[in-house]
């Protein structure tokens, strides 16, 4: 079974940065004026930040990670432990997360782990990072997310280039024995592993100089090379909505607690009708999920602590929280978190 | 459930559709094409409506309402 609790380990800060630089979809001249419309109107997606072509995930990770450090005066001396997710790390090895503890500051005790996880990647990264604070009574840990998925999406595929921004975060975890247990619901199902991803440039695939490069048609405004992001978006939809809300009633029931007991669902913000679609299969009032995919876009793991700063700043800082969190899609992988948070640092969302 | 309320739901979420003007009769691609976001809509549609999961296969095989509305009533069936 993939749900477990941590106990000790409470959620401290929570940071997010995105590019300045501002893509309106509506000027997304690839598809004609009425089509650019329907597709903001059912994705949610009207605006999105994407990075210069120099800046990096490291680069995104680290300038969130260092705001949130300031915000709560932690040194970089001090840090234990990060935790990196991404799926566009600087290089093919090493991983990024090495990269860092080195740019921030942090000493070589520090434990760097990178995540291979994307719109799950918060919740993964959540129970890796809270499970080694928890054990090892780590003082002080960042859970970063970064990502940049601009760069591998084919301007010519409607289905995934008009969707995805750049976007990294920081959360801030510290270990403390009267902190209320994080429960988690982590699910996998890899057999669908197609419906998401880059086929060349691994292992099993290496790039090719010719056939990777080649741009294959596979229907009318889809058309991308192996190199770049390919979803099957029927598939992937009915994935989600088949298992997300019950992964989320399993969840609420394993922690003992009924399912309206959340102050707010923050759902990966993957497109606006999947996150309706799913709200209304749990019957939970609009108002109790915060969005931010509007401004934004999908931007992969950082899309749930994102939200958390750009939508929830105000309640995080200045009360108790129950919040629930859902992450699901490349993997396939899903998985959901309930947490409760009191008073947290969030500083103002940081744009470079 | 019955046909008449599925087409109700179905011109309701669709805004090129007017209402009254479907049938069970109507050919679906006289009304709009199956691209990747009227899918997206129909088969979000049917899953909270109905709890049924349309694939595209049923979607492209699919000519007239009636054909879409069967599909939905056979794999309710199935399940209860």
């Amino acid at each position: 079974m993939g749900l477990f609790s941590i106990a000790n380990c409470r959620i401290a800060g929570a940071s997010a940065c995105v590019p300045v630089n501002v893509v309106n979809n509506a000027d997304y001249e690839y598809l004609a004026p009425s089509e650019r419309e329907m597709l903001i109107k059912t994705t949610g997606v009207a605006h999105r930040r994407v990075a210069d072509a120099t800046t990096t995930s490291a680069d995104l990770a680290l300038q969130s990670a260092q705001h949130l450090m300031q915000s709560m005066q932690w040194n970089a001396s001090d840090i234990d432990l990060l935790v990196l997710v991404t799926q566009t790390g600087d290089y093919l090895m090493p991983a990024t997360s090495r990269l860092l503890q080195h740019r921030l500051g942090c000493p070589k005790h520090c434990i760097t782990l990178d995540v291979n996880s994307g719109c799950s990647g918060f919740v993964d990264g959540l129970a890796v990072a809270s499970a080694l604070v928890s054990s090892a009574c780590f003082k002080k840990a960042l859970l970063l997310t970064a990502e940049i998925p601009s760069r591998y999406a084919s301007p010519t595929d409607k289905s995934t280039f008009p969707l995805f921004g750049d976007a990294a975060a920081a959360v801030a975890l510290t270990s403390d024995k009267d902190a209320a247990p994080l429960f988690f619901n982590l699910q996998t199902d890899g057999s669908a592993y197609e419906a998401i991803m880059i086929p060349d440039g691994g292992m099993r695939s290496p790039v090719h100089p010719v056939d990777s490069f080649r741009l294959n048609t596979f229907a009318p405004g889809i058309e991308r090379n192996r190199l770049q992001l390919a979803l099957d978006g029927i598939k992937v939809f009915n994935f989600s909505l088949r298992e997300v809300a019950p992964n989320i009633r399993d969840l609420f029931s394993f922690a003992g607690k009924e399912l309206t007991d959340a102050d707010h669902y923050v759902f990966h913000q993957a497109n606006m009708l999947i996150i309706d679609s799913v709200r209304k299969k749990l019957g939970l009032e609009k108002e109790l999920f915060p969005i931010s995919i509007d401004r934004y876009g999908n931007t992969s793991s950082a899309s749930i602590p994102l939200t958390m700063v750009s939508e929830l700043s105000h309640e995080l800082s200045s009360k108790k929280q129950q919040l629930l969190f859902s992450g699901f899609g490349v993997g396939l992988a899903w998985g959901s978190c309930l947490a409760e948070t009191s008073h947290i640092f969030v500083p103002e969302l940081l744009e470079v | 459930m019955n046909i008449q309320e599925f087409i109700q739901k179905v011109e309701h979420e669709f805004d090129q559709i007017n209402p009254g003007s479907l049938t069970p009769e109507s050919k679906i691609r006289d009304y709009f094409e199956w691209d990747s976001i009227n899918a997206l809509v129909f088969i979000a549609l049917v899953n909270v409506e109905y709890d049924v999961e349309i694939n595209a296969d049923d979607l492209q095989q699919s000519e007239t309402v009636t054909d879409l509305y069967q599909i939905i009533e056979n794999r309710k069936n199935s399940v209860a």
